[in-house]
C-alpha cells in the first residue's frame, strides 16, 4: 500500500473542502438548522379545532353543549348557522373543520325519552387529522352526557394507557432520531456523489485513475474527509436534540456515536456509487436526490409506521439504510438499549457498507478501452 | 419569437440526449410515487400484543377475546409477569402489553368499575396513538356489554351520536396523501433541474458565448424555464394517471383547474430554481442550496404533519412556501371538488410567487452579465 | 466621437482604457485603435491583462475607467449593438458538446436572427470549407480539438460580424491546424471583417497586420511587425517580446 500517496491524496481532499469556506459553512450549518427548524415545526398534535354548529332551534340545551365545546380552550366555533348548507362551503375552502349538526328536536328529546340526536360531520380529507377531530369532539359529548346520566349504572372499565419509552408522545422526541438520519444521509450522499461527478466531469478523475493511487485508495481518500465532517454533523445534530429539545439519551451515547459513523458510511458509499453510475454532476444529484430523500423520509418509518405498510412493501424498506439507523437511535435515545438488542440492525447496517464499498470500488477500476 | 424557438430547441435536445437523464427524469418519480403512495398511512393494520392476565376470569378471557376478534390485536405471548412482557416490549416483539390486574371481575360485578393497564411502545408515536384509540374502542364497547349483561334493562343513552367523515369516508390515507407526494416529486425534479441549468453553462464556458449575442434576457430566461415546465407538466399528468388508476384517488374537481394552478405553480418553482442558478457559480453550490430549500418545502409543506399544528411562526414561514399552496390547492380540487373561487387565495399567491421569482432570475443574470 | 469613428475607419478605437479587481489593476489604461479591415494581434505573456481587455470590448466587463468603441458604438452604453455587431470566441470552447456540429450552427444562426434558409445555406458552405460535411450530425464533443477550434471561428462568423475577437484561437493545436486556422483567419479579413486575435506563440504574430504587446496590464509595443523589430533591434517579434517581457513584474512568460 502506497500510504504517502494516499495521504497526499487525503490532504488534497480536505483542501477543497476548507478552501470553500462558503460550501464548508453550509455542510456544518445546513443540519443543524435543519434539526432545530424542524425539530420545531414538525408536530402532528392538534391544537386548534374550528367548529361549525348548524343548530336549527338553539335552545338552553344547545347552548350549553356549545359552551362544553369553547370551555376546552381546543375548540373554537367559526360559524353558526341554521341549515346544513353552510358546511359544505367552510369544509371546501378550508375554513372549518367539524361541525356540530343539532336535530331540530334535539332539547326537547333530550327532556323526554326519545333519543337525541347530534350528527358530527368532520372534514376526513386528512384522515389521521380527522379522526383526531373526532375523537376530541366525541370525547366533550362523552363528558357531557355521562354528566346528565351520572347515576345510571352503566359498567366502566377505566383504562390506565402508558405510553412507554416516550410517555407524552412528545413530538420532537419522535421526529428528532429520524431527522439526524434523514439529515445525515442527505447530506453525506450529496457531498460524495457531486465531489466525486466533478472530478469526472472536469477530467480530474482520469489524472487521478493514471496516478499510483489504487482505486481503493481513491475511494478511501474521497469518503474520509466527508466522514470527518458527517461525524461533526451528527455531533452538533445531537447536541442540539439534547440541549434545545431535551430529547433523552437513555443509552450508551458511545454506543449511538459509534452507530451514526457506520450509518454515514454506508451514505457515503451511496454517494459513490452514485457519481460511478451516471454521467455528469447533473444525472449524479437528481439521482442523488431522488434516491435519497423521499424513500429516507418516507419508508424509513420516521414519520409514518412500518407496520402500517403493506405486507408487500416490507421487502423495499429494507434497502433503505434510515430504517435500519431509526430503530438504533431510538432504541439507543429513547429506550436506553444496547447492543444486545440492537445487534440485528447494527449487523445489517455494516453488511450494507461493506457491499456498498465494495461496488464502489469496483466500478471505479480503471478501464482500458 | 423565431430565437426563442432556436433556444427551445437546443435545450430540449440537450435534455433529450441524456439518455439516462430523461429515464430518470420520467421514470424514478413515477415508480417512486407507486411505492411512497403506499407507504404513506399511519392506519395501523394488526398490533402485536402481549397479555398479562392476573385475573383468569370469564370477563378477562372475554376482553382479550374481543381484542383478538377484533382483527386490530394479534396476541403473541401471555404470562402473568410484567418483567417477561417489558422485555418482549423492549425487543421489539410485541407493540402492546394489556396487562388485567387479578381482581377485575370482582371490581366490576361489586362496583361496576374496573381498572386495568394498556401500555404502549410509544417509541414509534404515530402507530401508538392510532393503536390506543382502536383499544379504547374495543374496550368501551366491552364495557357497554357488560353492562348490559348485568342489567338488562338499564334506560339508552340520552344522546344519539351519529358521525360521517366527509371527502373521505373510508379513511383511506392515500387519497390523501398520493397529490401530495406527487407534487413534491415533480418539485424536486423541476427545481433542481431548473438550478443546475444555467449555472452548469456558467461552468462550461458556453454561457459567455450567449453573452457576447444580442440574446434578449427575457428571451434566454424563456428558453430556460419552458423546456422544464413541459417536462414537469408531463409528469404531472403521469402521476395524475397513476393516483387515478392504481390509487384510485378521487378526483371531484375540475382537473382543468388542477391543470391551470399547476401551470402556476410551475412558473415559481422553477423560477425559483433559475434564480439559485444564476446566483451561484458552481453546480456544486446550486446543488446544496437547493437542497437546503426543497427540504424545507418539503417538511414543512403539510404534506407529513398539519401545517395547523406547527407553532405560530412556523405556520407564518409556511405562507412562503409555495409547496404547501399547491398541495393545499391539489387536496382541495381533487378530494373535496374545490371551485377555482375556492382557491383564487391560493392560486393568486403562487402567482406572485412565479413573477418574483422570474423578475429575480431575470435581474440577476443581467447583472451578471454586465 | 461614433460617426467620427466609422469614418476614420477605426473598428475598435479605445482611450485609458481600465479595469480594476479591488486594489489589483488588471488593466492600466491602455489607449489603441485597430482599423477596419485589419488583422490586429493582442500579445502579451499570461496574466498580462489580454482576455480582461477583450472581455471588457466584448462587453462581459464594464470598464472601470476610460471609453472605447466597438464599430462605432460606446462599450458603456451601446452594449446591445456591439454585440449584434460582432463575433467572439473564448479561451474556453465554447460550443455545446453535447450538440451535434449542425445543430450547434443552427442554435448561432438562429439567435442572430438568420432567416432558415440562410441558415441552410450557410450551414452547407461552412461544413464544406472545413471539410466537415460527413461529421455534420456527429456530437462536437467527440471531434478533435483542431476540429472544434475551426468550427467554433466558423460558428462566430455566422452571422458576418464587422469584427470578431478571437482569445487565445490556437490553443493546443498542433502546427498545421493552427496554419490551417489562419488561412481561415485570413479569409475572414479579405472578405473585410476585422479581426481582433490574442496569442502567445510569437510566430502567429508575425501574420498580423499589427501588434501590440502587453506587459502588466499596460500596452508596452504597438505597429506592424516590422516597426517593431526594427525599433527594437531584434531578428523576430519573439525577440522583441522577451525583450520587453523581461521588465515585467507580474509577467510570468520570463
Amino acid at each position: 500500500m502506497n500510504l504517502n500517496a494516499l495521504r497526499a491524496f487525503v490532504v488534497k481532499e480536505l483542501h477543497h473542502i476548507l478552501r470553500d469556506r462558503q460550501t464548508l459553512t453550509v455542510l456544518l450549518m445546513m443540519p443543524l438548522v435543519q434539526v432545530i427548524l424542524f425539530g420545531y415545526a414538525l408536530r402532528s398534535d392538534v391544537r386548534d379545532i374550528r367548529m361549525a354548529i348548524v343548530d336549527p332551534t338553539p335552545d338552553n340545551a344547545t347552548l350549553e353543549l356549545q359552551s362544553r365545546f369553547l370551555s376546552t380552550m381546543r375548540f373554537r366555533i367559526v360559524a353558526t348557522g341554521q341549515s346544513t348548507d353552510i358546511i359544505e362551503p367552510l369544509f371546501r375552502r378550508d375554513k372549518a373543520d367539524v361541525a356540530l349538526v343539532f336535530d331540530p328536536d334535539f332539547a326537547s328529546h333530550l327532556r323526554g325519552t326519545e333519543p337525541a340526536r347530534l350528527l358530527i360531520a368532520i372534514d376526513a380529507s386528512d384522515p389521521n387529522t380527522g379522526t383526531t377531530y373526532l375523537n376530541y369532539t366525541r370525547a366533550v359529548i362523552q363528558a357531557y352526557q355521562a354528566e346528565l346520566s351520572a347515576g345510571s349504572n352503566q359498567v366502566r372499565i377505566v383504562t390506565e394507557t402508558r405510553m412507554r419509552f416516550n410517555p407524552t408522545l412528545e413530538s420532537v422526541n419522535l421526529f428528532v432520531p429520524g431527522l439526524i438520519a434523514l439529515v445525515l444521509v442527505l447530506v453525506s450522499a450529496l457531498m460524495t456523489a457531486i465531489s466525486l461527478s466533478r472530478e469526472k466531469e472536469r477530467g480530474t478523475m482520469e489524472v487521478l485513475l493514471v496516478s499510483p493511487l489504487r482505486p481503493q485508495q481513491i475511494i478511501v481518500g474521497k469518503v474520509l474527509p466527508y466522514l470527518v465532517l458527517a461525524f461533526a454533523n451528527v455531533l452538533t445534530a445531537l447536541l442540539a436534540a439534547w440541549a434545545v429539545f431535551h430529547v433523552p439519551f437513555r443509552g450508551s451515547v458511545v454506543l449511538l456515536l459509534l452507530e451514526s459513523i457506520l450509518y454515514t458510511l454506508v451514505s457515503l458509499a451511496l454517494g459513490v456509487l452514485v457519481a460511478a453510475k451516471t454521467a455528469s454532476q447533473r444525472a449524479a444529484m437528481l439521482t442523488a436526490m431522488l434516491a435519497t430523500m423521499l424513500p429516507n423520509a418516507l419508508l424509513s418509518g420516521m414519520i409514518f409506521p412500518i407496520a402500517s405498510m403493506p405486507r408487500w412493501l416490507l421487502p423495499v424498506t429494507y434497502v433503505v439504510p434510515a430504517r435500519w439507523f431509526i430503530v438504533i437511535a431510538r432504541g439507543i435515545m429513547l429506550k436506553g438499549v444496547g447492543l444486545g438488542i440492537l445487534w440485528r440492525e447494527t449487523l445489517v447496517l455494516s453488511a450494507m457498507a461493506l457491499l456498498l464499498l465494495v461496488a464502489a470500488m469496483r466500478s471505479f477500476k480503471p478501464r482500458m478501452e | 419569437m423565431q430565437t426563442l424557438r432556436y433556444l427551445l430547441r437546443k435545450e430540449f435536445l440537450q435534455v433529450f440526449r441524456d439518455r439516462m437523464m430523461v429515464t430518470q427524469l420520467l421514470l424514478m418519480p413515477i415508480i417512486q410515487l407507486l411505492l411512497l403512495g403506499n407507504a404513506a398511512t399511519f392506519e395501523v393494520k394488526t398490533s402485536r400484543m402481549y397479555v398479562v392476565d392476573r385475573d383468569h376470569s370469564e370477563t378477562s378471557r372475554g376482553l382479550i377475546d374481543r381484542m383478538q376478534a377484533s382483527r386490530r390485536f394479534n396476541v403473541v405471548g401471555a404470562s402473568p409477569s410484567m418483567d417477561v412482557a417489558n422485555d418482549w416490549m423492549l425487543r421489539r416483539k410485541t407493540d402492546v402489553i394489556l396487562s388485567i390486574p387479578a381482581d377485575l371481575e370482582r371490581d366490576i360485578v361489586r362496583t361496576r368499575n374496573g381498572a386495568i393497564q394498556l401500555v404502549l411502545n410509544a417509541e414509534d408515536g404515530a402507530a401508538a396513538g392510532v393503536t390506543q384509540s382502536y383499544a379504547a374502542q374495543i374496550i368501551g364497547a366491552y364495557a357497554n356489554e357488560l353492562g348490559a349483561e348485568l342489567m338488562p334493562k338499564v334506560s339508552g343513552h340520552p344522546i344519539e351520536v351519529r358521525a360521517r367523515g366527509w371527502y373521505n369516508p373510508d379513511l383511506d390515507y392515500r387519497d390523501y396523501m398520493v397529490p401530495g407526494i406527487l407534487v413534491q416529486l415533480v418539485t424536486v425534479v423541476g427545481t433542481l433541474m431548473a438550478a443546475m441549468n444555467i449555472v452548469r453553462e456558467k461552468e462550461l464556458g458556453t454561457l459567455d458565448q450567449l453573452s457576447v449575442t444580442p440574446l434578449s434576457q427575457s428571451t434566454f430566461m424563456a428558453a430556460k424555464l419552458i423546456p422544464f415546465w413541459v417536462i414537469a407538466l408531463v409528469e404531472l399528468t403521469l402521476g395524475l394517471l397513476v393516483a387515478r388508476f392504481v390509487f384510485h384517488v378521487p378526483m371531484l374537481g375540475s382537473i382543468a383547474l388542477v391543470f391551470g394552478a399547476a401551470a402556476v405553480y410551475l412558473i415559481a418553482a422553477l423560477g425559483i430554481g433559475l434564480f439559485i442558478s444564476t446566483l451561484v457559480d458552481t453546480q456544486q453550490q446550486a446543488m446544496f442550496v437547493t437542497f437546503f430549500i426543497i427540504m424545507v418545502y418539503l417538511l414543512m409543506s403539510g404534506l407529513f404533519t398539519p401545517v395547523r399544528s406547527m407553532p405560530d411562526w412556523a405556520q407564518w414561514m409556511a405562507q412562503f412556501n409555495p409547496v404547501k399552496h399547491f398541495i393545499e390547492i391539489m387536496r382541495a380540487v381533487l378530494l373535496k371538488g374545490a371551485t377555482p373561487r375556492d382557491v383564487a387565495r391560493p392560486i393568486g399567491i403562487l402567482a406572485v410567487f412565479g413573477v418574483v421569482a422570474l423578475t429575480l432570475a431575470i435581474r440577476e443574470y443581467g447583472r451578471r452579465i454586465g | 466621437m461614433t460617426a467620427a469613428a466609422q469614418i476614420n475607419g477605426f473598428a475598435i478605437d479605445a482611450q485609458n482604457l481600465t479595469r480594476r479587481f479591488g486594489s489589483f489593476i488588471a488593466v492600466d489604461h491602455i489607449t489603441f485603435d485597430v482599423k477596419t479591415g485589419e488583422v490586429f494581434g493582442f500579445l502579451g505573456a499570461n496574466g498580462a491583462g489580454k482576455t480582461t481587455a477583450i472581455k471588457m470590448l466584448v462587453g462581459l466587463l464594464a470598464p472601470s475607467e476610460g471609453v472605447a468603441h466597438v464599430a462605432g458604438f460606446d462599450v458603456h452604453s451601446q452594449r446591445e449593438q456591439i454585440r449584434r455587431n460582432i463575433g467572439y470566441m473564448s479561451q474556453r470552447f465554447s460550443l455545446y458538446a453535447d450538440l451535434t456540429v449542425r445543430e450547434n450552427i443552427r442554435l448561432y444562426g438562429g439567435i442572430y436572427g438568420l432567416p432558415p434558409a440562410h441558415i441552410e445555406e450557410r450551414t452547407k458552405l461552412m461544413l464544406d470549407t472545413l471539410g466537415l460535411a460527413t461529421n455534420a450530425d456527429d456530437l462536437v464533443g467527440k471531434l478533435p480539438l483542431g476540429w472544434k477550434q475551426k468550427l467554433a471561428f466558423s460558428v462566430a462568423l455566422l452571422h458576418e460580424p464587422k469584427i470578431v475577437f478571437l482569445d487565445e484561437p490556437t490553443g493546443g493545436v498542433d502546427p498545421i491546424t493552427r496554419r490551417q486556422f489562419w488561412e481561415l483567419i485570413y479569409a475572414a479579413a479579405a472578405r473585410g471583417t476585422t479581426v481582433f486575435v490574442t496569442t502567445h506563440y510569437m510566430d502567429e504574430a508575425e501574420y498580423c497586420d499589427r501588434i501590440s504587446i502587453m506587459v502588466d496590464g499596460k500596452i508596452a509595443a504597438l505597429g506592424t511587425p516590422t516597426e517593431l523589430k526594427e525599433r527594437f533591434g531584434a531578428d523576430s517579434v519573439d525577440d522583441v517580446f522577451v525583450r520587453l517581457a523581461r521588465g515585467a513584474k507580474k509577467g510570468e512568460a520570463a
